[in-house]
């Protein structure tokens, strides 16, 4: 058909081109960090796409093979920077596993309460960049408000504002100022909803948003678990698959909150599951803010937690557990566990093997995006070269996590 | 098993589920461990395809999460790959793990799960185990063009390549590693915890004490060596040096060819460069470097305090 079409031309001496292939990133603004996309277009639909990552590659899970146990949690920090602590949340429950060692009960409130947090900061990225992705600019600079509060309750609570290092095994670092807590409890209840209820409201019902997104990249029920989906994108398949609900962690079984789940199973319901599990994160902050019990925010087992600093300067035992815990570091029973958390983007794993040491032998990083860049290539096809993007930006990739 | 106190998912897994999965493929089964809450089987390497089929279909495991390579170089087969798998019908999880050293392949599962393309890609790149019927077995996490396989245990965390931005050529450039500074790697464990090492310092103790104490009366017994007691041999004197009697006993040695050059100033550098002798005479500053005996400066200064 091409070869007649190249006679008929009316301009003789044009070549007709069939297929030509483009390079999508690796410094493209909708790639989401450095993303390189080898594309095989026909005109403007997408033929074949051929992701290549792995350019943010840093060992992590070589380096963490030399560091002690703690050591290693900066790490985590580092991998998904876009939801530090469910990063964390994965490593500490991993080693606590393989301890079977007991978190008091308000260290676990304060782990779910700023995991629900970070996945608000999370969504609060991922919503702004998508719509932005798909040419609306208002509501990703409305949100990035919200995400600036989250952080700056980090900083209140751990001290820094995104690498926060704050879940440690045996609980969390240190206990949170009271106003900290009445301020997340007036936020959740008046700023979130009252921001947030105004970006979306620009974007839900909005024509060329819908005509962005809509039936852009279905997946069947079944092709998500085929290709390994987790996290919004097989719960906007259908499937109402969530850790929080089927495997609960710390105190996740204690709390009151819905599964959103998609029915067309396209980017603009993988955007709407996000939208909606917004709310549930504040439900769960909530429920967290109401519940959470005084007493001590880690564990008395001073063979893993340090001591405070103040116990530190009196008493000599606590000074040798202090030395010993932060130069040696606490040892593992041998064994091997593989814990996975509902992190913001999906199953995050952890599969650790101990050899009974200091360190650990071998630590697995499961990220949530790797498989589901690996469907790229598949919800791509015979899309066009703009629908690339909202794609991409329902996904929900970063980086420093794929390639870690 | 003791008590559950850690707050870890809770997965639904127990040792009768697991000897359960272990019937049903009982001809492909080395060994079966349920420990920390894990299932963990382990299977023969060339029935992995059969196996996992048969956990997919018949068991419900419906989503393949992760494979993972480990690497244990005492093991004549140093490899084990491990298959995460995932039920979100019956809520279970269980590993499946095999043994294969560098050049034995493994067979493939993208048979079974499309997404086991990249996963085994990665354990390929980055352990260099062979997946055969694998399409596309590229490398994925590391550089275009890297060699070698980083997360096996005799690979060094530093690497061998590095790359920087050179100014001058206007590229980036690939050179060895070259550290300004040692690794640092402690040794955190304890010393009385079974260290197979001298502690620093030990060595010491298992030197006897020096019998005859080192003496140099000539230039041949430095005790440095041979290239130093040559070179304190070396005569020397300055070149203007003219021997005459009253020069004789004087400490002075005899003056013969000498190769040392008479001290100049510093060779020039980038920051200093090359400059001819200031012009004039220095007649003036001689006074400035004698000390004051004549005392009217003092003596002015006192008066006026």
């Amino acid at each position: 058909m091409s070869g007649l079409q190249a006679e008929q031309s009316p301009t003789t001496g044009d070549g007709v081109i069939n297929n030509y292939t483009i390079n999508f990133g690796p410094q493209h603004p909708a790639a989401h960090g450095v993303l390189r996309l080898v594309m095989e277009l026909d005109g403007e639909v997408i033929e074949r796409v051929d992701p290549h990552v792995g350019l943010l590659h840093r060992g992590t899970e070589k380096l963490i093979e030399t560091k002690t146990y703690l050591q290693a949690l900066p790490y985590f920090d580092r991998l998904d920077y876009c939801s530090p602590m469910c990063m964390e949340h994965s490593w500490v429950l991993a080693i606590e596993k393989l301890l079977n060692i007991e978190v008091p009960l308000r260290a676990q409130y304060l782990r779910v309460l700023f995991a629900e947090l970070t996945r608000i900061m999370n969504h609060m990225l991922n919503i702004g960049s998508h719509v932005m992705d798909v040419g609306a600019m208002t509501p990703n600079l409305w949100v990035f408000e919200l995400r600036e509060d989250t952080m700056n309750f980090y900083e209140r609570a751990s001290g820094a504002r995104m690498h926060a290092a704050y879940f440690r095994p045996g609980g969390v670092h240190q206990d949170v100022p009271e106003k900290l807590l009445v301020d997340i409890g007036e936020w959740v209840e008046t700023r979130l909803p009252q921001l947030f209820g105004d970006a979306m409201s620009l974007v839900m019902d909005n024509r060329i948003f819908k005509q962005r997104n809509v039936d852009i990249a279905k997946v069947s029920k079944d092709d998500a678990l085929a290709w390994g989906f987790s996290g919004p994108m097989i719960r906007a398949a259908g499937i109402p698959w969530d850790l929080r609900k089927s495997q609960p962690y710390d105190v996740y079984d204690r709390m009151e909150f819905d599964v959103p789940v998609g029915t067309n199973s396209d980017c603009y319901d993988r955007f709407m599951v996000r939208v909606k599990e917004v709310y549930e994160s504040a439900r769960i902050i909530k429920q967290c803010l109401a519940e959470m019990p005084a007493g001590p925010v880690a564990s008395e087992d001073r063979k893993v937690v340090p001591p405070r600093r103040g116990e530190m300067k009196q008493s000599m035992e606590a000074l040798i557990h202090h030395f010993k815990l932060y130069t040696e570091g606490f040892h593992v029973p041998a064994g091997e566990v593989y814990v996975a958390t509902e992190s913001p983007k999906g199953e995050f794993g952890v599969y650790l093997v101990s050899d009974g040491s200091n360190k650990p032998y071998r630590c697995k990083i499961r990220p949530t995006a790797f498989s589901h860049l690996q469907a790229m290539d598949f919800m791509c096809r015979g899309h066009m070269l703009a629908d690339a993007t909202a794609i991409l930006g329902a996904i929900d990739v970063v980086f420093g996590e794929c390639d870690r | 098993m003791s008590a559950v106190l850690h707050s870890a998912p809770r997965v639904r897994t127990s040792a009768e589920a697991l000897a359960e999965l272990a019937d049903s493929v009982a001809a492909h089964v080395l060994s079966t461990r349920f420990a920390h809450g894990e299932m963990v089987l382990e299977v023969r390497r060339e029935s992995i395809a059969d196996v996992l089929r048969v956990l997919r279909d018949r068991h419900e495991f419906q989503q393949l999460m992760e494979i993972a390579g480990v690497d244990f170089p005492s093991r004549r087969e140093r490899f084990e790959v491990v298959y995460m798998l995932l039920s979100v019908t019956r809520n279970q999880r269980v590993l499946v793990k095999l043994r294969t050293d560098e050049v034995t392949p493994v067979p493939t599962v993208t048979t079974l799960w499309p997404n086991a393309g990249w996963l085994e890609r990665e354990v390929f790149d980055l352990f260099g185990v062979v997946f055969a019927g694998n399409p596309d077995l590229r490398r994925i996490l590391t550089d275009y063009g890297f060699e070698g396989h980083p997360f096996r245990k005799d690979f060094p965390l530093t690497g061998y390549i590095e790359l920087r931005y050179s100014e001058d050529e206007k590229r980036v450039v690939y050179e060895p590693v070259r550290l300004t500074q040692d690794l640092r790697t402690f040794d955190f464990l304890s010393p009385w915890e079974g260290a197979d090492y001298p502690l620093p310092g030990d060595e010491k103790a298992t030197h006897p004490p020096v019998a005859e104490p080192k003496t140099t009366e000539q230039a041949g017994q430095t005790g440095a060596g041979r290239q130093a007691d040559s070179k304190a041999a070396e005569p020397v004197a300055p070149a203007g040096f003219a021997p005459s009697s009253s020069t004789l006993g004087s400490g002075q040695p005899v003056p013969t060819e000498t190769k040392v050059d008479e001290p100049s100033s510093p060779d020039p550098t980038e920051d200093r460069p090359s400059r001819p002798a200031r012009a004039g005479s220095t007649a003036g500053t001689a006074p400035a470097t004698k000390p004051d005996v004549s005392g009217a400066h003092g003596k002015e200064q006192g008066e006026g305090a």
